[in-house]
């Protein structure tokens, strides 16, 4: 388990220990944690998991695989601490992890 | 207005293999789809990349998948309706009376929805004062180029159509193109003209700029772009145009009051209907425990909702069950000959 907080639009903070080997998005899904949509399922191919990360985390973080990006062209808002939240796999090292979800995904 | 059996809601491949099971037990039905072409997210999301879990398919890319959906229900000649959204339902002496975006008007016995996660709509700028120009001098798709003839049009967004469209409108206007980042994901040869146009000064390249406001009167006059440095740049601008691509939006379906529980639709298990009678959903949009959403999931909810379909279509009638190997009736109205 790693702890992933989730800051929401409503201000609110919810702090979630997510199972190794999920992704952050999922992590999101399995809680009901609000403004997280994830149409495509994880399959990088809409832009509706998105969220920002806190900016300490950023170079601890996976890099960005070609697609990533180009979803992120779509995403609602997009900023240079912008993820999509279906490729950020859980790990030890993410333990602690914080992301802001944008106002809206679209 | 159009008599059929059971109205499709929904061309992608849930939809589509739906309406061979309704044809193979003899219903008739007709499809409508918000997009131009049959497909769903097969073809809208991932035309060109290979599926490796359609059974006895190995590996098939999500345009392949359509056309053989497609060539599949040939010999049922089923009439689609693409470009139209269903808009309103109303139940009308065991009939449903549907109502689509453009006008279309059917009268049918049962309805299924295979609207995948809702119809594909364009996505938006954040910026909140695009709306009162939208249609006017904003748009997300273009209908009639030669308005922007000698304007000056502001282009956002950094993919193909973006791409596409600054280097057509370039030619007869003066255009802009707007782009979060140095990177583009449209093709590289299109990217390469645009920066030779950029050379050229046929076209001016903003990159690492986003919208931060729009003002103007009854139309767009300027727009304002921000750089991720914060610096701020204003554009005289007669059009704008955001090309971002689409997402998807559950829309009318919502008030057609049924069961909704987070953008799904809740059916049973037995014959995939939702909690009203005679409206079944099938696919990515219905929810219930175990659901895996997989396009072969989608096949057998299909099967099962299409003899759903059958009491209400024909209640004098009794369904028998049948091997298409075996069925003089499926063969017939497959056309096979022997």
């Amino acid at each position: 388990m790693a702890k992933i907080t989730y800051h929401t639009q409503d201000n609110k903070t919810h702090t979630i220990d997510v199972q190794k080997g999920l992704t952050v998005m999922e992590g999101a899904i399995q809680n009901d944690i609000p403004g997280i949509d994830a149409d495509c399922g994880g399959g990088m191919a809409c832009a509706t998991c998105h969220v920002y990360v806190k900016e300490e985390w950023l170079d601890k973080l996976p890099t960005k695989e070609d697609g990533e990006e180009d979803m992120l062209d779509m995403a609602f808002e997009p900023k240079n601490n912008s993820r999509l939240s279906c490729q950020l796999i859980v790990s030890d090292e993410l333990d602690g992890l914080e992301v802001n979800i944008p106002s809206k995904q679209g | 207005m159009n008599k059929t059996d059971v109205l499709i809601i929904g061309a992608g491949p849930t939809g589509l293999f739906c309406a061979h099971q309704l044809g193979i037990i003899g219903l008739s039905c007709e499809i409508v789809d918000n997009l131009d072409k049959a497909g769903g997210q097969c073809i809208e999301l991932y035309p060109d990349k290979p599926i490796y879990d359609i059974p006895a398919v190995p590996e098939c890319t999500g345009e392949e998948l359509t056309n053989n959906l497609l060539q599949q229900i040939k010999p049922f000649n089923i009439k689609f309706h693409l470009n139209e959204r269903v808009e309103k339902l109303k139940n009308n002496q065991n009939r449903w009376h549907v109502k689509t975006s453009g006008g279309v008007e059917f009268d049918v016995a049962a309805i299924v929805i295979a609207g995948g996660v809702g119809s594909f709509e364009p996505r938006k700028f954040p910026v909140k004062e695009c709306e009162k120009f939208e249609g006017n001098s904003l748009f997300y798709s273009i209908k009639d180029k030669s308005i922007f003839k000698n304007k000056i049009i502001s282009i956002f967004g950094g993919g193909d159509s973006a791409l596409d469209w600054a280097i057509e409108l370039s030619n007869t206007s003066k255009v802009n193109l707007i782009h979060r980042r140095d990177g583009f994901s449209g093709v590289e040869s299109n990217v390469q003209k645009v920066k030779n146009l950029n050379e050229q000064g046929k076209l001016n390249l903003y990159t690492k700029y986003q919208m931060e406001s729009l003002s103007g009167d009854k139309q767009i006059e300027s727009v304002k772009i921000k750089h991720d440095e914060g610096e701020i740049k204003e554009i005289k601008s007669d059009y704008v145009l955001g090309f971002f691509g689409l997402i998807m939006q559950l829309g009318p379906i919502l008030d057609w009051g049924l069961n909704i529980n987070k953008k799904t639709v809740e059916v049973n298990t037995e014959n995939f209907e939702t909690n009203v009678k005679g409206i079944f959903a099938i696919g990515d949009i219905c929810s219930y425990p175990g659901k895996l959403k997989l396009i072969l999931s989608g096949f057998h909810e299909g099967a099962l909702a299409a003899r759903g379909c059958f009491k209400y279509a024909k209640p004098d009638q009794k369904l028998r069950f049948e091997f298409t190997t075996t069925s003089k009736a499926a063969q017939e109205r497959l056309g096979i000959k022997k």
